[in-house]
């Protein structure tokens, strides 16, 4: 009963008020804090999430290393290269958008949100020529659908699954990401970021980085095998 | 109380089951005492301390207490050490297979069991083995997890497709004791029962020779039956007349067969003795000589009933 | 002080102020609220009505197992039944169970919050609960699954039931747990009452916190298990599958990576209404606050790698079969701190015996034997032995049903009157809290002895000799039914009643009794700063009984 007494609050701060501050937050700091609580949580999700297929990608290498190695002689190295440095390229561009923000800078923030977004999209138009490459000759995930009928080593099958569930997975990222980027970048022009309101930029950009963490592992780990 | 508690678990088996139950009656008391710690408590102080009408509501004011703390929470951490050393020794017990061990093999799928001993002989339902003597049992599935349990034994051991395990045990109880699967593997799972016979060794020699005691009293044409089912006849010879890798087994007694060396022969005891023993003798004529031979793994009355039971396939 | 107290009673009988409940009582002032009160009621509702149908799905597993063999189905239906009855009881009913439902509704009034951090996404978790729940309603009418809750493989990928869609809606209720978790961590780091500080939150904070960082971090395993799970079956990728080179037992260990946690995701939030009851209704300080706060985050911490304590049969080397042995014994610890600490703190009391404090003093008594016998298991010889027989089923109804669902109930009691403005007729729930405690004890103590005889789980039909234990396990089975509609009576019956209660009708210590009952719809008019540490009685007037 007496533990608590009421003081008299109200919304001290009336003067910083963004109109994008809820009601239940005493200040916009509070609020950006709690939603960069949250947006971690999520990310740590995301990272247990990729776990499983990494757990289940690293048992089954051991299984069949030799399916392993001459499996992965069938991914195109040199756009799966390329791809890391688009994504390396689009994770730059999404911290300088990030800043812009920060600082104010509408029309740099806009620039680089759209480069990010070209990236993307490049990103996942070299997956496309990847993977019809991969449909084609029947190198497709799971039993039932894996078809291909040159030589191979008994196993193979299963690097292709694990290719296309992590890499399809990391894609399905990508292009929620790009849906995020662009609401985020239809609010940019419309002016609601400035430096006291800039939370959304400042979460789909931890998001980004996570996306592009984790390509970074897949990269090595489906293409570079020896 | 020491005779309920005992009664709460199966007959003793063996050796390990009466140490598991001397460790097992360990961690009861143990449980009990702090069951009867916290329990009694937790009904003595509301009693004790309740509020009686006319009696202010000013309780007292204490937050904690070093020593009790300390002590609730070394103890039972010494006694984690205990339970987990005891355990863990009657568990590598248990598990450690005796170097003379004989070796029977155990084969689980929806829902039977199956068994097949060192001198090639095999049968399903009931497990026979000597007494005292160490058996190793290797065990795999042919199709989803099942558990070979025999709580007499008080072990158990998951079997699993395309992997052998392992469990051991030294009967030193004759007698008859229930075999369970304890894991869940569909409609069946509760009838997937088999018995454990521990016979003595003068009877165990008659099983080697005459089979299982109860081949005396069986019809000869039931324990055809049971070869045929627990045996793969059945994955290749059909009682419906459709063709398997082998001749279905309707309508052929009495029948003459075409081989494919070009000669002819009829159906009776001989040929069926032989089509067993050396299938290759006489392969009937469309099949292949994938047949594998029985020699010295079935008892000749076995091989009768085999015979009787191909003689009824009308 | 004096004058709080008579506040408290103005506001008992004076006017009352529109509350969150008549704030607009349309249907769609409910199905597009963010208020976490509201939402936390239709909670309540939905888990109610699961824990109905997961009751009477064991109701029906019980009458089967009066007689051996058939009684009243047949062996495929029985095993739909069973599974049916641990899936709907662990995904739909407990494990949203006190977070998801009271932790909502209280959560951010013990903090002194208006609202729980991400109030739409609150509510969006609570429409993916529905979508999961549909999807598993999906599965039992296009012809039920039985595989057991622990969906075990190879079985589970050969076998023709709707695996692949109850997978799915596993999958779902996932996400649901996952942003109730991650809502909650958010809330209680940010949206505390000026001057809260971590150790002046009440216990029941610590608690859901516990809780919430193993939801985070353990749920997305089951998510991806349940996605190889349904592609194994459908496709074939091989891991698990033995007969294109997977591995059935992997399976195991991705399940229980999660489900082992998920005990505790089911026993923290039990614990932690626990440390709410006991003090308020002990009128005494809770002893041991920091033992008890830190053993929450313990046994969050050590849940993690212990789950290999289900799979000691299954086939995996002796070095980690001790090591996971070990490793379980160790939760015993903290968890021995906490029964300890509750039963200090009765002592030199004044107890109240309200329905409540009944609850909460049964949970010690049931727990104990739960947890106790958890000890049984750990120990490797001795759980070679009773691996998936009733003792099983027996330990872990007693921790779940004896320990979560009465803790459950102890919450709905205590914070019923706060959530719908109303007190509940105390002889009646006196009543069914002790029908609730026999009928259990009866239902759940014979089947310890029957496991410990070796009667195997998952057995539609049984061996003659446990005809007897397995009767009085049904009659028990009846007796808890009976006292479980009685409970749903006296609770419904109260809602057609004046909104009577008092904004503090047990003297608790905490926000939540700071406001009105029930509560307006931001909660408090003014932010509340707090003054003292909860359960802190001494400035409390001490009015004679
Ligand atoms: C709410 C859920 C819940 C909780 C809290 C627990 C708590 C514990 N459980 Fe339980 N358990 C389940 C739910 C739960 N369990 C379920 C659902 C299953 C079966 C799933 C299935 O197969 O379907 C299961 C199965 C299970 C097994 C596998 C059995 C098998 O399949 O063979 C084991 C083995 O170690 C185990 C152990 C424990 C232990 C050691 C604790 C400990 O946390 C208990 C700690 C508490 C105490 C010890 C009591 C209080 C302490 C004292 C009074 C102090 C004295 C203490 C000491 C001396 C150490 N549990
Ligand atoms: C939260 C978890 C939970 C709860 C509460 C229960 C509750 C009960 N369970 Fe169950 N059970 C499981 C989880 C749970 N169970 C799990 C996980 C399994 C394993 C499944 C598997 O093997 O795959 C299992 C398995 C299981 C078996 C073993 C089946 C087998 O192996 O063959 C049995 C057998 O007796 C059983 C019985 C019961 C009974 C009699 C109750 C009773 O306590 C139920 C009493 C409840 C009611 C009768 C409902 C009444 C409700 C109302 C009237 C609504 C009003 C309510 C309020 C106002 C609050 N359960
Ligand atoms: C791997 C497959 C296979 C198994 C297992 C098998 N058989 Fe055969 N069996 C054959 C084939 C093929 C033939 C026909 C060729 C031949 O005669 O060798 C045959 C022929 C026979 C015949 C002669 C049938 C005829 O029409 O003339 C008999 C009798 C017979 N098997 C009995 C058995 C019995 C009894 C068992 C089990 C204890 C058994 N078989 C197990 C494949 C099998
Ligand atoms: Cu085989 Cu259960
Ligand atoms: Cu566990």
């Amino acid at each position: 009963m007496s533990v608590a007494e009421n003081i008299e609050h109200g919304h001290g701060h009336a003067a910083e008020l963004s109109p994008f501050q809820q009601h239940h937050f005493a200040t916009a700091q509070q609020q950006n804090e709690a939603s960069k609580i949250g947006m971690w949580l999520f990310l740590v999700t995301e990272v247990l999430l990729f776990g499983g297929l990494f757990v289940g990608y690293g048992l089954s290498h051991a299984k069949f290393p030799e399916a392993w190695k001459s499996a992965h002689h069938h991914l195109q190295r040199e756009l799966g290269a390329l791809n890391t440095v688009v994504l390396l390229v689009s994770s730059f561009t999404m911290v300088m958008a990030v800043q812009a923000a920060k600082l104010n800078r509408r029309k740099q923030l806009i620039g680089n949100l759209w480069v990010t977004i070209i990236c993307a999209c490049i990103f996942l138009v070299v997956k496309y020529f990847e993977y019809s490459h991969k449909y084609h000759e029947g190198l497709l995930p799971f039993k039932a659908f894996y078809s291909y009928q040159g030589p191979q080593v008994p196993g193979e099958f299963h690097f292709f699954s694990f290719y296309f569930m992590m890499t399809g997975l990391h894609g399905f990222h990508i292009l929620g990401g790009i849906a995020v980027l662009l609401w985020v970048l239809k609010r940019s022009y419309a002016g609601d970021f400035t430096s006291a309101y800039y939370t959304p930029v400042d979460l789909i950009g931890l998001y980004w980085h996570l996306v592009d963490l984790i390509w970074i592992y897949l990269f090595p780990l489906l293409y570079l095998i020896s | 109380m020491n005779e309920w508690l005992r009664s709460t678990l199966p007959i003793v088996g063996s050796e390990h089951a009466r140490d598991i139950d001397t460790f097992y009656f360990f961690v009861f008391y143990l449980s009990l005492f702090f069951f009867i710690i916290v329990g009694g408590l937790a009904v003595y102080f509301p009693i004790k301390y309740r509020l009686k009408p006319g009696e202010t509501r000013r309780s007292a004011h204490i937050t904690d207490n070093f020593f009790l703390e300390m002590l609730w929470t070394v103890v039972p951490s010494l006694l984690c050490f205990v339970l987990f050393f005891w355990g863990f020794n009657t568990y590598l017990a248990a598990f450690t297979v005796p170097n003379d061990a004989m070796e029977i093999y155990v084969r689980g799928r929806k829902w039977n069991w199956t068994f097949e001993y060192p001198d090639g002989m095999a049968g399903g339902g009931t497990l026979y083995v000597p007494l005292n003597r160490p058996i190793k049992l290797i065990m795999d599935s042919e199709d989803v997890l099942h558990a070979f349990y025999i709580p007499a034994m008080r072990i158990k051991q998951d079997v699993i497709p395309g992997r052998y395990v392992y469990m051991t045990f030294t009967p030193t109880v004759k007698g008859e004791f229930q075999i369970f699967c304890a894991e869940y593997c569909g409609k069946d799972h509760s009838g997937m029962l088999a018995m454990l016979k521990v016979m003595d060794d003068a009877e165990y020699e008659v099983f080697k020779r005459e089979g299982p005691p109860e081949y005396k009293t069986m019809d000869p044409k039931l324990i055809g039956e049971t070869i045929y089912k627990t045996r793969g006849c059945q994955s290749c010879h059909s009682l419906d007349g459709t063709k398997g890798d082998g001749p279905s087994f309707k309508g052929i007694w009495g029948k003459t067969e075409q081989f494919a060396d070009g000669t002819s022969g009829v159906v009776d005891e001989n040929y069926i003795r032989q089509s067993v023993l050396e299938p290759q003798a006489k392969v009937v004529k469309g099949f292949e000589p994938v047949m594998p031979t029985f020699q010295g793994s079935l008892r000749p009355v076995e091989i009768n009933g085999i015979i009787a039971f191909i003689k009824g396939q009308k | 002080m004096a004058d709080v107290l008579h506040h408290q009673i103005h506001a008992a009988s004076d006017h009352r102020e529109v509350d969150y409940l008549s704030d607009g009582r349309g249907i769609r002032d409910w199905l597009y609220t963010v208020d976490h009160k509201r939402i936390g009621v239709m909670y309540l509702f939905f888990i109610i009505l699961s824990f109905f149908v997961g009751g009477m799905l064991a109701l029906a597993i019980r009458l089967e197992l009066l007689y051996p063999g058939r009684t009243i189905m047949d062996a495929e239906t029985y095993n739909r039944v069973f599974t049916l009855h641990g899936a709907v009881m662990v995904f739909l009913f407990i494990i949203p169970s006190i977070p998801a439902a009271l932790g909502n509704f209280v959560l951010p009034l013990m903090l002194g919050a208006k609202d729980v951090a991400f109030p739409k996404l609150n509510l969006a978790s609570f429409y993916i609960y529905c979508l999961g729940a549909t999807m598993m309603i999906g599965a039992i009418i296009s012809g039920g699954v039985d595989t057991g809750w622990t969906f075990y493989t190879p079985y589970s990928t050969s076998t023709n039931g709707a695996v692949t869609l109850t997978a799915m809606g596993v999958f779902t209720l996932g996400f649901s747990s996952i942003f109730t978790g991650i809502n909650f961590i958010a809330t209680i780091h940010k949206l505390r009452a000026p001057g809260m500080g971590w150790f002046e939150m009440p216990l029941f904070v610590w608690g859901i916190y516990s809780t919430s960082v193993i939801q985070v971090l353990a749920t997305p395993v089951i998510g991806i298990t349940m996605v190889l799970l349904g592609l194994e079956r459908a496709f074939g990728i091989g891991i698990f599958d033995p007969r294109i080179g997977g591995d059935p037992v992997l399976f195991q260990h991705f399940f229980w990576f999660y489900s082992h946690p998920a005990v505790y995701i089911m026993i923290l939030p039990g614990m932690a209404i626990i440390s709410e009851v006991i003090p308020t209704f002990s009128h005494r300080t809770i002893f041991g606050y920091r033992g008890i706060a830190f053993s929450s985050v313990a046994i969050a911490l050590v849940s993690f790698i212990v789950w290999g304590h289900h799979m000691f049969t299954s086939g995996q080397s002796q070095l980690i079969n001790a090591v996971f042995s070990f490793l379980t014994f160790l939760v015993g610890i903290p968890s021995g701190i906490k029964v300890f600490n509750w039963v200090a703190t009765m002592y030199k009391g004044r107890i109240t015996l309200k329905a409540p404090m009944l609850f909460a003093i049964s949970f010690l008594l049931l727990f104990t034997i739960g947890g106790l016998t958890g000890l049984f298991l750990g120990s490797l010889s001795i759980d070679i032995h009773l691996h998936d027989t009733y003792f099983v089923v027996a330990h872990f109804h007693y921790v779940m049903m004896g320990g979560t669902v009465i803790a459950f109930l102890a919450g709905l009691h205590y914070w019923w009157p706060k959530m719908f403005g109303r007190m509940y007729n105390e002889r009646l729930a006196a009543i069914s809290c002790a029908l609730i405690f026999v009928g259990f004890n009866t239902t759940f103590l014979t089947q310890f002895v029957l496991g410990s005889r070796g009667m195997p789980r998952r057995y539609y039909n049984y061996l003659d000799q446990f005809q007897q234990l397995h009767m009085y396990s049904t009659f028990g089975s009846w007796i808890l039914g009976a006292g479980f509609f009685l409970m749903a009576g006296y609770l419904l019956a109260s809602l057609r009643g004046p909104k009577n209660a008092p904004m503090d009708p047990w003297g608790g210590t905490t926000l939540e009794w700071q406001t009105q009952s029930p509560p307006i719809t931001h909660n408090f008019h003014d932010v509340p700063v707090l003054k003292h540490a909860p359960y802190d009685y001494r400035n409390i007037p001490q009015g004679e009984a």
